[in-house]
């Protein structure tokens, strides 16, 4: 007996003005500005090297960013990876430095620290449902920098093994190692977000946990893995920074996750849950990165810096909401 | 056993009562380990140390009770913090009551900002006020050149309002407590306090209502706005000296107070003496570990565990008083 041939009613009608429309576009136009501006002010800017080195500046923060979209979509958001980025570097270096363990595995225990941070982030949040992301990632924020002061005080841990340093400025041609990291993992998320059952699920998670649950999906337990993926990751950005400085310090990373959440916000990503698209946020992460290294370039004073950022990212956000944004409305990523 | 449970009760009952019971408790410990602690010396340092964050609980916990999140009052308070001391710089003979004008003046207009992209611009609270106190904290720097404004260029009146006081305390305290009374009255009397409890416990409800929302929002931002330029003012005025970098990080400290206090971060929940209490916790945590011979490094992280314990003890206690209830129920 033949399967009757599944009838879909409103399939989606494929048009080039809708295809356009999309933020990820506006983001590519902004994106191309950038570098345009980039390059008048700088004649050196468009040769490899040039364009390696303004990557560099700024791609470990963007390690962060990675999960933090995970974590957006499902709606939630963690404000501790800053402090986790310290907490791990720092246990790092005193296991190196103070108790005599092998680089190798020093950089093994930043990992696991990093994974439990995240863990308990996540134990807490999925144990006692009632508490917000927002609340409870404050207290570790200030709990995971509390004890990386307290291991280390006011001191700095140098002295690391002159391979380590390989990590950050280390290349293959004139590529970094960095670099290929960050494209292998941005493509693995981006896979797992929008081609897996489980990115399917958070964007599910996001829309409406309620219904989530009772359609079947383990909300709690993604959410679980979500907070920790998000550790796990600061761990990483921990590692890339502390070889790029070659010394550690309990204050390091202060305020990156709130540059993470920027970048990705600016991505396109909803605060709310359930929207956004990876692409938007890599192409975000790029945006943020070498508008900085340009305003660099031109001595902009960091005060400015920080006004121009902190607008874009405003205007980026209201854009859309008000009326004459009609013309670059988001593209959910719920519905496809 | 009826006496014990009912005892329990009463404690549980109300997170102000709990709290002033487990701060009672908390004190005396401390004053055990050290007699220094209850002087009247270390009290009044205690007080006057914890009034600026108090100033800005209360704002914060208003702006919580909208369901809404303020991070910029840090940049907010050194900004108007900072205007207000260049302004003195620049003419010294100007009273200190202006000075203190200008800075609730330019915190207000802060909070505006706030509130206006938020509530117009449709924009999340907590993107919003993070973009801002990127721009606040920038302006901060650009306004000053950088530089700090130091004790001999701030007039001798506007210092000396926060070592003076009226029958022997400090005016930080009693600007505070007029403060607190102020909103205590129009958050528990006043139509517009009503209304701002409305828009947090259900927005769509206070919509149907005929609350206008956006008016409520951007007001609350203003007031919070205006808190910190108050506390600006009175931060000036206290350390003698205005820097681009003073208050940074305040913001997490200030929610957590709120939250030790009771305000709930879904909106809707909150009194303005639970936050008192929070300020109060925190107050004497800081106030105490030195005392008690714990080193100064120490004290974040003992801070975020009982952060942590105060969020966890919230919600046991709001289970086991919603199973009671179910109980009741039954029966």
């Amino acid at each position: 007996m033949a399967q009757p041939k599944r009838v879909i009613v409103a399939e989606k009608v494929f048009s080039w003005k809708k295809f356009f429309l999309q933020w990820e576009w506006f983001l590519v136009l902004v994106f191309i500005l950038v570098n345009v501006m980039n390059m008048i002010i700088s004649p050196y800017y468009l040769s490899s090297s040039g364009l390696l080195t303004a990557t560099s500046s700024f791609l470990e923060k963007a390690f962060i960013a990675l999960p933090m979209v995970f974590v957006l979509v499902i709606g939630e958001i963690d404000i501790s990876v800053g402090s986790t980025v310290a907490l791990s570097s720092v246990i790092m270096a005193v296991s190196y430095n103070k108790l005599g363990i092998p680089m190798g595995a020093a950089i093994i225990i930043c990992l696991l620290v990093g994974t439990l941070c995240g863990f308990i982030n996540g134990i807490i949040l999925t144990k006692f449902t009632e508490l917000f992301p927002m609340i409870v990632t404050l207290a570790t924020m200030i709990l995971y920098r509390g004890i990386a002061v307290m291991i280390l005080e006011d001191q700095a841990s140098k002295n690391f093994p002159s391979w380590f340093s390989n990590i950050f400025w280390g290349k293959i041609g004139s590529v970094p190692y960095m670099l290929l990291v960050f494209i292998v993992f941005a493509v693995i998320f981006g896979i797992v977000l929008h081609k897996t059952t489980f990115g399917r699920r958070l964007y599910a998670i996001g829309s409406n946990k309620t219904a989530s649950k009772y359609a079947g999906i383990e909300v709690q337990k993604i959410r679980l893995i979500v907070y920790t993926l998000a550790g796990l990751f600061a761990s990483v950005t921990a590692i890339f920074l502390t070889s790029r400085m070659g010394s550690t310090r309990p204050n390091i990373g202060e305020g990156y996750e709130l540059e993470a959440i920027s970048m990705v916000v600016l991505g396109g990503v909803s605060t709310a849950g359930g929207k956004g698209r990876f692409v938007g946020a890599v192409i975000a992460i790029f945006i943020i990165g070498f508008l900085r290294y340009g305003l660099g370039l031109i001595n902009t004073p960091a005060p400015t810096m920080l006004i121009i950022i902190g607008a874009l990212l405003i205007v980026a956000v209201m854009f859309p909401n008000l009326k004459l944004g009609n013309l670059f409305k988001r593209k959910t990523g719920t519905i496809e | 056993m009826d006496k014990i449970k009912s005892i329990t009760k009463v404690l549980t009952k109300s997170r102000e009562i709990s709290l002033i019971f487990v701060l009672i408790i908390l004190c005396a410990v401390i004053q055990l380990r050290n007699s220094q602690f209850l002087s009247l010396a270390n009290i009044n340092d205690l007080l006057v140390n914890a009034v600026i964050m108090s100033i800005l609980a209360i704002g914060m916990m208003c702006v919580l009770l909208i369901g809404g999140i303020d991070i910029s009052i840090g940049s907010t308070l050194a900004l108007s913090g900072m205007i207000c001391a260049l302004v003195m710089r620049d003419n010294p003979q100007l009273p200190a009551i202006f000075s203190f004008m200008i800075a609730i003046g330019v915190g207000l207009i802060c909070g505006l900002l706030n509130g206006l992209v938020i509530a117009k611009g449709g924009v999340i609270p907590i993107i919003a006020t993070l973009g801002f106190m990127n721009i606040f904290r920038g302006a901060t720097y650009l306004v000053a050149n950088s530089q700090w404004v130091h004790k001999e260029q701030i007039t001798p009146d506007f210092q000396n309002f926060t070592l003076n006081g009226l029958f022997g305390i400090n005016n930080m305290i009693i600007v505070s407590v007029v403060c607190y009374v102020i909103f205590a009255f129009l958050l528990k009397f006043n139509r517009t306090g009503r209304k701002i409890y409305a828009v947090g416990s259900n927005p769509e409800a206070a919509e149907i209502s005929g609350i206008n929302i956006k008016t409520i929002k951007i007001l609350v931002y203003s007031l919070m706005g205006a808190l910190s330029g108050l506390a600006g003012a009175l931060w000036v005025s206290k350390y003698a000296s205005a820097q681009g970098d003073s208050g940074k990080g305040i913001e997490m400290d200030i929610i957590a107070a709120c939250v030790i206090g009771g305000v709930s971060l879904s909106g809707g929940k909150g009194t303005v003496l639970g936050v008192v209490l929070g300020c109060l916790s925190l107050g004497i945590l800081n106030n105490a570990l030195p005392l008690i011979n714990v080193s100064s490094f120490w004290q974040d992280a003992i801070k975020g565990v009982i952060i942590i314990i105060a969020l966890i003890l919230n919600v046991m206690t709001q289970r086991t008083l919603d199973r009671n209830n179910l109980k009741r129920r039954e029966l």
